[in-house]
């Protein structure tokens, strides 16, 4: 369990921003900036973060869709940071993803047939008993008929539409796979339909999963490790449970409380605890000096202005719970009613 | 005149309405009866395909402007009904008595038009005799009250230099500004964050305080329905299968349509389980429902009570919790004590 399957340090993806004729670069949406952190073979990595914190960007990188700016992804020892398309070939059977939006990320025009067996036959990988075969087998898999092997993808609903896409992520049988908010356009008894199906997958296959989500709910449920992103850093990673229950940056504390929670009895006490955050998150072009949640933060004081936070160790917390903040969350602090002062960004 | 019987303030009796389509009538929503009070916050749950916006666009009239769609039953606004009413008395409500709320503000709004022009419009349509300039401050302080900051300068943005959050404050400005009695808001949080989803939950409630009006509140989420409404239902394949006060609903739940949406969600205030229990298979289609019971191709329990889920539509029973449902009220209480609940 502890041995690292995928390492990232300092990883930076930082997208020009271009003017003119000559497309003179005037800035840059730091998307992603400056992130370290391990997935372990075997665990289940989630990546939580609001649109616009550079959760989707970090899993492209991860599986090299996108060639980082700067910083270095390694991959079982391996160093694949800018690796071209024909080097990064084999890693393609490892390292799969799942997509959000089950409309466009399967082509119309292909049957499912031909959209699960096209990894095989890039790949090159033998089928003995045939191609079709070999798909049938991943349909009957991930709970689909196998006999819809000709049918289009208009011809499913959501639900069975990202079985198919994980149908297809599962074909090269690969270690890692980068899900990017595969259950948020599905409804809720289908998203735990298919939550359920990526925990048997997992079981079977000792697959290794980053989970990307905006859903604090399925995160919990699915995740062993959960780091949360804010604009394009990781301001705070640790064991699942530990992070639910002693949250120690503010961001993290603000996220949970405003998750609604379906109890209607418990309704007043949910909505005096809740932090309520003002105001919505910073450019990424131009994001805040020193610690980037300091313009919606109530802790916050001059020294987060001039020193940004390290990822570290705080409090009495254990070795895998870092958090990047200066004045961290303590247990028995009441957090309730706060609202941030206006502070000028 | 007689003294007017009392009746809510919304009432909507029999609802039927369906499309004509090449491919055969969908029937969108069937016999659906429920009525919100002002002040009360409705909450109406239900997947994709269940019916739930379709309702709430038959109460604004919305459908009116397609052919192929037919509406029948009776909708009570303030004692007018407003099925049989002309288009030209639905119009004058709509905006104006009764507003809406969409789930993307992107496309709800014309990108053309500035937000601050766009308001001023939805103001004067119902206030022919006011100037320009009154409406443009009775606009701009809607987008105040609603906190969109620096609302002088954003009064002349267009809709795609707001940000979501932003953008949603703007259309619920827009829906407010007539002082509507009654407020549909169908997904209003779904596009947005967490965070601004609080807010934005926040500030319906605010402004629900300050106004009075009767609220429905759509959604998917019964986070979201726990948060606001006073009572709630649950529709399934365009039927309204249960229906009761919020508390009644998700403390007690009858249908096991409604248990299989609770279990479904994975939920930050228990202990984390080891297998969520969704509902199986998928929503049926509204061209062709299942005979009988319509969530009988997907319940576990359909066939505990003679055959009757096949063949009979289960009826809306019960005082104030009502359930559409023929297990016998024991067994489903036993059912929900003893294999539900435990796995919740």
């Amino acid at each position: 369990m502890s041995e690292n399957l995928l390492e990232v340090s300092g990883l930076q993806k930082h997208f020009p921003i271009t003017k003119g004729l000559f497309k003179r670069q005037v800035g840059a949406v730091r998307a992603v900036d400056g992130i370290d952190l391990e997935v372990r073979a075997g665990e289940t990595l989630g990546l939580v973060g609001e649109s616009g914190c550079g959760k989707s960007t970090a899993g492209r990188l991860f599986t090299r869709i996108l060639e980082p700016t700067g910083g270095k992804v390694v991959f079982e020892g391996n160093d694949i940071s800018h690796k071209n398309v024909n080097q990064l070939r084999p890693l393609r059977r490892d390292v799969q993803m799942i997509f959000q939006d089950p409309y466009s990320s399967l082509n119309p025009r292909h049957t499912v047939g031909a959209i699960i067996s096209a990894p095989l036959q890039i790949q090159d990988i033998p089928t003995p008993q045939g191609l079709k075969k070999a798909v049938q087998e991943l349909l009957e898999l991930v709970g689909l008929n196998p006999e819809h092997y000709n049918r289009y993808p208009h011809e499913f609903s959501g639900g069975q539409r990202q079985r198919i896409g994980i149908a297809r992520a599962l074909a090269l049988r690969p270690k890692l796979i980068v899900a990017d908010e595969p259950v948020s356009a599905l409804d809720v008894s289908i998203q735990a339909q298919v939550v359920n199906l990526l925990d048997d997958l997992q079981r079977e296959f000792d697959l290794t999963y980053v989970f990307i989500a905006h859903d604090l709910s399925v995160v919990r449920h699915i995740s062993d490790r959960v780091a949360v992103m804010y604009l394009g850093k990781v301001v705070e990673i640790a064991e699942r449970d530990d992070l639910y229950k002693n949250p120690r940056h503010p961001y993290t504390v603000a996220l949970m409380s405003a998750v609604p929670v379906p109890d209607p009895a418990r309704r007043d006490r949910a909505q005096r605890d809740r932090v309520l955050l003002t105001g919505d998150v910073p450019s990424p072009i131009n994001p805040p000096s020193g610690c980037r949640f300091r313009t919606r933060c109530w802790k916050a004081q001059d020294i987060c202005a001039t020193e940004e936070p390290p990822l570290t160790v705080r409090l009495e917390d254990p070795q895998s719970h870092l958090t990047a903040c200066h004045f961290p969350v303590v247990d028995d602090e009441t957090v309730a009613g706060r609202r941030p002062a206006a502070t000028p960004a | 005149m007689s003294t007017p019987i009392a009746r809510p303030y919304l009432e909507v009796k029999d609802l039927n309405v369906r499309f004509e389509t090449d491919d055969g009538i969908v029937q969108a929503v069937t016999d659906s009866s429920f009525s919100v009070e002002r002040g009360k916050t409705l909450g109406i749950v239900g997947e994709s395909g269940s019916g739930k916006s379709v309702t709430s666009l038959a109460v604004l009239g919305l459908h009116r402007t397609r052919s192929n769609a037919k509406v029948s039953g009776e909708i009570w606004l303030d004692d007018q009904e407003l099925v049989t009413a002309t288009d030209e008395q639905v119009r004058k409500l709509r905006g104006g008595k009764m507003a809406m709320i969409f789930q993307d503000p992107l496309s709800a709004m014309h990108p053309y038009f500035t937000v601050g022009s766009q308001i001023v419009e939805a103001y004067r349509v119902h206030h022919p005799e006011t100037n320009k300039k009154v409406a443009r401050e009775k606009a701009i302080d809607m987008l105040a009250r609603v906190g969109i900051p620096q609302p002088e300068r954003r009064f002349n943005d267009y809709a795609h230099q707001f940000s979501g959050g932003m953008r949603q404050r703007a259309m619920i400005a827009m829906a407010l500004v007539n002082d509507p009695s009654l407020l549909i808001a169908d997904e209003p949080t779904t596009a947005l964050d967490v965070t601004v989803q609080a807010q934005i939950l926040d500030l319906i409630r605010d402004l629900q305080d300050e106004f009075g009006s009767a609220v429905i509140m759509i959604t998917h989420d019964l986070g979201v329905v726990a948060e606001l409404a006073d009572d709630v239902l649950v529709m399934y394949g365009g039927k309204v299968i249960e229906k009761g006060p919020a508390i009644d609903t998700f403390q007690n739940p009858q249908h096991p349509y409604t248990w299989g949406l609770l279990g479904s969600m994975p939920r930050l205030d228990r202990e984390v389980r080891d297998r969520l229990n969704p509902v199986k298979g998928t929503p049926p289609s509204l061209i062709n429902l299942p005979d009988g019971c319509a969530f009988h191709p997907r319940c576990p329990y359909a066939g505990r009570n003679g055959n009757r889920s096949f063949t009979e539509v289960p009826m809306l029973r019960g005082d104030v919790h009502k359930v559409a449902c023929h297990l016998p009220p024991d067994d489903r209480t036993t059912i929900f004590q003893q294999e539900v609940l435990p796995n919740l």
